[in-house]
């Protein structure tokens, strides 16, 4: 573990202005402290990648963002509002939109009915024929049941859904995990056109090897803080210590 | 063969307001994992709701019908936004000793000012009288009475498996938060899911005002019922619950014709053997 637990924001891309920063955050599950002072931040068109280890507090720090951590404590601006005591409705109607790493589907809902529950929060939503045409998977089985598709359909259907909602940033959190290399290809495509579109993007992912092929940045996560960071660019001078950090 | 149809009518009445209110305690159970036990006693309050209209404001019977839901409904919404709403997460035991209480005390209230017997609150007009059917005579309100229940009991059926709304409703029961984070105000739409519920015991309530009178106990002896079976058919569907609900009835009906003794056991009965075949209910998903 490096000594300093504060790090240099690392080099901005060329993209739009921020759109979110986190400035010491911190969050409890119950009594348990789990987030000591979060520090990151994302620019507009950006694709930003949390990396660490199991349990560092990643899934901690979206579900944070999205409001929905019942104790947490420091400054999460969105668009310059500072959103860290704002219910997770209200998040979501400012243009945040979450892919939870279990993914969410219901099983009381058929595909359909799951993928047109988020309600539209402001215009600019993909249509549906877009959103056909990037998981064609998705047309042909609207009136199954949530749950009865596989691992890849669901983890399509659990993006699909929030691309229609017009919110511009976008939170997945590892959507490859427990993926084929196919699909693993399809999702890594499907961001790079939402990236293209002009959607920003706060990913979660173990695996670099995917994140690599779609990230601007990454900032690593540790026992609940950030610990570095660097810019694709710096990734394959980076990589020892990347190695180090998450232990594969 | 006459006594027959009759009981089989006076089955499939019962089994209406069985079916309304299994129907509301499942729709508010599955949102606010509360078993209600107050559904009796604002079913009760319906039925006074539309008496009060009556006589205190000449509001006939088919206003009421529009008017005692509402009214009712919203007194349950004031009871999830002031008491309810702290019971979330907490254990099943303390929502139904709040809900038990809040019964005891609407109860108790009605029972003080009106004592324990019954007003009379008389058939509207357009539904006095009856029809040879041929083979029994139909009193035509408590035809009215199943008729209406029925549909009121496929509409509920329909906005929640197959609207938008229900969706939202379906979908907050099995996990709130990540609805709630999409951007729908889930606490609001569980203020409303209740005074749905609520106002479908007080819709019961004041269609049964012209058959049973109103009392302020009047609840308090059905929900036992009521609940017995809720357990047969199991808290997790809607269709389950509107089924039980008329079936239960019927077979109550058909006790009283062919073994009069066991009628006010039956429902008791079949419940214990359910419970011990399939402890979720017919149509439960285990908790
Ligand atoms: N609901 C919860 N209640 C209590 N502790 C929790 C809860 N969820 C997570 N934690 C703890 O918080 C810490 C951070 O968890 P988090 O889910 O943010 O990790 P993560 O970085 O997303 O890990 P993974 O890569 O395995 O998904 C862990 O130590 C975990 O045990
Ligand atoms: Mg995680």
């Amino acid at each position: 573990m490096p000594e300093t637990a504060m790090v240099d924001a690392p080099a901005k891309a060329a993209t739009g202005g921020n759109i979110l920063q986190v400035r010491n955050l911190e969050a409890w599950y119950g009594e348990s402290h789990i987030l000591h002072g979060i520090d990151f931040d994302v620019n507009a068109g950006e694709v930003v990648t949390l990396l660490g280890r199991n349990g560092a507090g990643k899934t901690t720090t979206l579900k944070s963002i999205m409001g929905i951590i019942g104790k947490r404590a420091g400054s999460i601006k969105f668009n310059n509002q500072d959103i860290i005591r704002a219910t997770s409705d209200k998040i979501a109607r400012m243009g945040i939109a979450f892919c939870p790493e279990e993914r969410g589907i219901f099983s009381s809902l058929d595909v359909r009915e799951n993928l047109l529950l988020p309600p539209v929060v402001r215009p600019g939503g993909l249509p549906l024929e877009q959103i056909f045409d990037l998981f064609p998977n998705l047309k042909e089985r609207l009136n199954s049941q949530g749950t009865k598709l596989s691992g890849g359909e669901q983890q399509m259907l659990a993006i699909a859904r929030i691309l229609r909602t017009g919110a511009r940033f976008l939170m997945l959190d590892e959507p490859t995990e427990g993926l084929a290399p196919v699909i693993i290809q399809q999702i890594g495509h499907t961001i790079a056109r939402l990236k293209k579109e002009g959607f920003t993007i706060l990913l979660v992912e173990q695996n670099f090897r995917f994140a690599s092929t779609v990230a601007d940045r990454y900032y690593v996560v540790e026992h609940g803080k950030i610990i570095d960071g660097f810019s694709n660019a710096e990734l394959a001078a980076n990589m020892d210590k990347l190695h180090t950090y998450l232990g594969v | 063969m006459q006594a027959l149809y009759a009981q089989l009518l006076v089955g499939l009445i019962n089994g209406s307001f069985y079916a309304l209110l299994s129907l509301g305690l499942a729709v508010i159970f599955g949102m606010l994992n509360i078993i209600n036990f107050a559904h009796g006693a604002l079913y009760m309050m319906g039925a006074f709701v539309a008496y009060f209209l009556l006589n205190l404001g000449g509001i006939n019977y088919w206003w009421a019908l529009l008017f005692a839901p509402i009214i009712v409904g919203i007194f349950g919404m004031i009871l999830e936004r002031t008491m309810l709403k702290f019971l979330t997460g907490l254990d099943h035991l303390y929502g139904l000793l709040l809900t038990f209480g809040i019964a005891l005390i609407v109860q108790g209230v009605f029972q003080n000012y009106f004592g324990s017997s019954g007003l009379p609150y008389s058939i509207p007009d357009q539904l006095k009288g009856g029809m040879n059917l041929g083979f029994m005579f139909l009193p035509i309100y408590r035809g009215w009475v199943v008729i209406f229940s029925l549909v009121v009991c496929l509409a509920t059926w329909f906005l929640i498996e197959k609207t938008r709304l229900g969706a939202n409703l379906r979908a907050a029961t099995e996990n709130p938060t990540l609805v709630r984070a999409f951007g729908i105000n889930v606490p609001r739409m569980i203020t409303l899911t209740y005074g749905l519920g609520v106002g479908l015991a007080a819709l019961a309530g004041v269609l049964s005002a012209p058959i049973n009178q109103v009392r302020p106990l009047m609840g308090a002896d059905l929900i036992i019922v009521v609940f017995a079976v809720v357990v047969i058919g199991g808290m997790g569907s809607i269709m389950g619950s509107i089924i039980t609900g008329f079936a239960l009835g019927v077979i109550e009906g058909l006790t009283k014709y062919f073994y009069p003794e066991a009628s006010n056991t039956v429902v008791f009965v079949l419940m214990v053997l359910v419970l011990l075949v399939k402890p979720t209910g017919l149509t439960g998903r285990a908790a």
